[in-house]
């Protein structure tokens, strides 16, 4: 191994808005501002994951000696840089900005089960006040409403052209499963031919759809509970499905489950899903769950029993089968499905209750 | 895993052997594609040209069940190469210049033949592999559901110890685990040859800390596994309790495993939905789901994470761990008066040493994995890093052996089977979700479009698929991604109960099904 000169540690430093902050080599203004002030700095093309693009303009600065405001999410911070966030002239044209976008969008209130990032732009206009007619008339995109596939509602008329969405699937995904054509207002979301998401190499991992910051691609299933009362809370928790353990919300509203999130935070996935975490929840709330104890009769039909019938019942024929044929005669099979909660009494139920380790999982299959 | 779920962006080589991991763990497949835009490399070995391996730098598209020839072949390129970390080797291992004389006799050229792929390919990886400065890695189900998954995994861990490809950053030896919470069934001892944290059936100290624990004796030797359990039903064992596991469909061999659980004289199943299995209990009992249950669950890079309850379960379903407390209550076991999920948890933290250091409290955010001895401990990411578990790593001599079966003039097709990434196992849940019957509706049988040619049959044709076990009808669906000669399928739809025809045999040591293989037969079935 050839041995890497020290790197000499001389501290970097930078004002913004007046304040004196560190920084290290190769952070962008955008990155250094935000991280000691908070999200001062407005945004709608940026998503930390991602590699900075530059497309919106709303995150500019001024830096003292630079005639015109930068994009603070595209330029690197220099040592001794002098950088403010909020002048008159800035605001004045983020708010700009901000009317020509909404004004060419149909609506800038969509719902918030459209997915994780999808109120902000509405949040961003209502804070400069930018709703407005101005523009009234042009409309940017045509809606792509042919597509029948039930997870991914495509509403180009919703599009800023933030390429949020092609840059995830290229650099989260991998997938390049879909592409912006033409620009300005003819902007349209398309797949490798122009056809339905099903068709293309599009695996539904929605992520996509969790970083639209304007719902133009939206969570076509959350969106079915558009009608249902309540307020949407979220509940973290883990993907139930392979041993990725990916971090999610479980959004509902009232007893009902109404869709899931990824968690940007995620340890095992940092906002990362795939189609069976993203879309795959509504089993839980199926009309064939088990709602009752059941008891086998005579004919072989089940009969509903209270708990304790059933329970009676169960602790019966181990017991008999106990006096029967001897403590290796039972046997215990845990899921590799449930909670710990589940295997570790389940194994605790074969050693403690007949001392034996007549125990397994359904790793063998 | 040996290394966390981030290192996937690290390794300057990534060996990704039986893994489908596009459909079967699509996020951490991200992972090897951003190590790829970073200049990586990717070999996959599998006998299917799957999506993985399309993206592939080399792609070997070895003949189902041929692993080991592979790993063989690539140990003997690295010794004659002089690739072997000598330091390591002689630092941390043990056993090596026995295997290095065994795999002198395994030339690519030897292999080639088994494997049917190019010498000069095997050749190609070992080098790749061999010369990485971080070579990591990667198998999942196509490695361990064979007769020789030991032996396959083995010759894996044999190449990680000769090239010193193991506990550092960007390395190692990392089975995918399938399902959310198998690791953590492991962990919390529902096998038959470990208690909770791993410590043996057979450790005297062992027996006695839990004897004394659970308040009675408890055996001195291990238990038998669920495929031997299955097997002595009606005649040695006559009682089970299942939990949340639909074994009829997902068993191999699935008259047997029927018939097994009928001649048991009492038989309860904890499940969400009536199963197939469940259907042939004597009592059903009604369990909460995900998202109505508090609990623990360990993913495949041991990290331990809270599950937590969102919405209130439907009529009367409890959670697992009320109602096998309850069962074990009436039958006078001891310890069984939990309150909460968070009191069963803690419990296992205090009995094994792996979790000693953590609580329910502590794994709120989920940042550590396991083992965890100490509170004070911050977890521990890259296993192996300055010793193996038991001292050394132990190279294993191993030798090539054929499948259970092979292909005969009767049945001179290889079957493979595996998941898709729309469904997932046997699909009691992602069945029961809307929309993902648009994508995937119905089961069928993957064969390669030449093939279906050459055999007479048509692209949307209903075949009688046999082997020696039994018979099925299955639609055909013409595929690039089944190489010549072998066909594939999955085993998640109850109507096309594929596990009828698998089962061929078992590993000897895990006794895990051999469910990758199985010689099979295609016939026309005439239009009616
Ligand atoms: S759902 Fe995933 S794969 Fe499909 S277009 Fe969106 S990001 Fe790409
Ligand atoms: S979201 Fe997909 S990748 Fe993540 S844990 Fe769930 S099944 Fe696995
Ligand atoms: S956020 Fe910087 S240009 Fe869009």
């Amino acid at each position: 191994m050839i041995a890497e000169a020290e790197p000499e540690l001389k501290a970097l430093t930078m004002t913004v808005d007046n304040q004196t902050v560190n920084f290290t080599e190769g952070e962008t203004i955008y990155q250094v501002a935000t991280r000691h002030l908070g999200e001062k700095i407005p945004t709608l093309c940026y998503d930390d994951r991602l590699e900075a693009f530059g497309g919106c303009r709303l995150c500019v600065v001024e830096v003292e000696g630079m005639r015109a405001p930068v994009a603070s999410c595209t330029t690197k911070a220099t040592d001794g840089m002098k950088v403010t966030t909020q002048t008159a002239k800035i605001e004045k044209y983020r708010k700009t900005l901000l009317e020509m976008v909404a004004s060419e969008n149909r609506s800038v209130d969509v719902d918030p089960l459209s997915g994780y990032a999808s109120q902000e732009l509405r949040t961003l206009v209502d804070h400069y006040d930018a709703r407005t007619g101005r523009f009234a008339g042009k409309k940017s995109g045509t809606s792509n409403y042919d597509d029948k596939n039930p997870f991914i509602l495509r509403d180009y008329d919703n599009c800023i052209s933030c390429y949020r969405c092609v840059r995830v699937c290229a650099e989260q995904e991998g997938d390049y499963a879909i592409n912006v054509m033409n620009r300005g207002f003819a902007t349209q979301i398309i797949t490798e031919f122009n056809s339905e998401l099903r068709d293309s190499q599009c695996t539904f991992c929605g992520q996509c759809v969790q970083t639209c910051p304007t719902g133009a691609l939206g969570d076509a299933k959350a969106l079915r509970a558009t009608e249902v009362e309540g307020k949407i809370e979220k509940t973290r928790s883990i993907c139930p499905y392979c041993g990725v353990g990916c971090s999610v919300d479980i959004m509902t509203r009232g007893q009902k489950i109404v869709g899931v999130q990824p968690a940007m935070d995620g340890p095992a996935n940092k906002g990362a899903l795939c189609i069976k975490g993203q879309f795959a929840f509504d089993f839980v709330q199926h009309e064939d769950r088990l709602t009752q104890p059941l008891i086998k009769q005579e004919d072989g039909t089940f009969k509903e029993v209270d708990w304790d019938t059933a329970l009676d019942a169960a602790a019966e024929g181990y017991r008999k089968v106990l006096e029967k044929y001897g403590r290796h005669a039972i046997y215990g099979v845990a899921s590799g499905r449930a909670p710990h909660e589940a295997a570790y009494t389940m194994q605790k139920f074969i050693r403690a209750g007949f001392g034996t380790n007549y125990i397994d999982n359904c790793s063998r299959a | 895993m040996s290394n966390p779920l981030v290192d996937m962006q690290k390794p300057d080589v990534i060996f990704a052997i039986g893994t489908n991991m596009t459909e079967c763990h699509p996020v951490a497949a991200t992972g090897i594609k951003k190590a790829q835009a970073k200049g990586s490399k990717l070999i996959v070995a599998d006998p299917r040209r799957i999506r993985l391996a399309e993206i592939a730098d080399l792609y070997l598209p070895i003949r189902v069940g041929s692993d080991v020839a592979l790993a063989l072949a690539m140990a003997h390129v690295i010794v004659r190469e002089g690739l072997v970390d000598r330091d390591f080797v002689a630092d941390r291992t043990t056993g090596a210049e026995a295997f290095f004389e065994h795999v002198g006799q395994f030339t690519p050229e030897w292999a080639s033949k088994i494997c049917q792929v190019p010498a000069t390919d095997i050749e190609t990886a070992a080098l790749w592999y061999g010369k990485a400065d971080k070579g990591a890695i990667y198998y999942t189900l196509g490695i361990t559901e064979h007769i020789c998954g030991v032996d396959n995994v083995q010759s894996l861990c044999n190449l990680a110890l000769m090239t010193g490809h193991i506990g550092r950053e960007g390395t190692g030896v990392n089975p995918m685990r399938g399902q959310n919470n198998i690791q953590g069934a492991g962990d919390c001892g529902a096998v038959p040859a470990n208690f909770p944290g791993f410590q043996p059936c057979n450790d005297p100290t062992s027996v006695e800390k839990f004897s004394k624990a659970y308040r009675r004796e408890i055996d001195g030797e291990k238990g038998i596994t669920k495929v031997a359990a299955l097997n002595q039903c009606g005649n040695g064992i006559h009682a089970m309790i299942i939990d949340g596991e639909n074994t009829v469909v997902s068993d191999p061999d699935r008259n047997h495993c029927e018939h097994a659980l009928k001649s048991l004289d009492h038989l309860v199943v904890i499940d969400i939905f009536m199963t197939e299995t469940a259907t042939l209990a004597d009592i059903v009992l009604p369990a909460t789901s995900w998202g109505e249950t508090d609990g623990v669950q360990t993913n495949t890079e041991r990290r331990v994470q809270r599950l937590r309850k969102a919405v209130e379960p439907p009529g009367q379903a409890r959670p697992d761990w009320w109602i096998v407390s309850e069962i074990a209550k009436r039958l006078g076991a001891h310890g069984f008066e939990y309150h909460s999920a968070k009191d069963v948890f803690n419990e296992l933290c205090e009995l094994s040493p792996i979790y000693n250091g953590l609580d329910w409290d502590r794994i709120d955010k989920g940042e550590y994995q396991w083992p965890v001895p100490t509170k004070d401990h911050p977890g521990t990411p890259i296993l192996h890093i300055d010793e193996f578990k038991n001292g050394r790593g132990i190279f294993k001599v191993i030798g090539y052996r054929d499948p259970a079966e092979v292909i005969s003039d009767e049945f001179p097709v290889w079957l493979t089977t595996g998941r898709r990434l729309q469904s997932y196992h046997t699909r009691t849940q992602t069945g029961r979700s809307a929309g993902i019957d648009y994508l995937l509706a119905e089961e069928s049988l993957e064969v390669n479009p030449e093939d279906l040619e050459a055999w007479g049959l048509k692209d949307g044709q209903t075949c009688k698929i046999s082997s020696a076990r039994g018979s099925l009808e299955i639609k055909i669906k013409a595929s690039d991604v089944s190489p010549r000669g072998t066909v594939f399928t999955s085993f998640s739809f109850a109507d096309v109960p594929v596990n009828i025809l698998t089962g061929s045999g078992y590993d000897p040591i895990t006794e895990t099904a051999e469910l990758k293989v199985c010689p099979v037969r295609l016939d026309a079935i005439p239009d009616a």
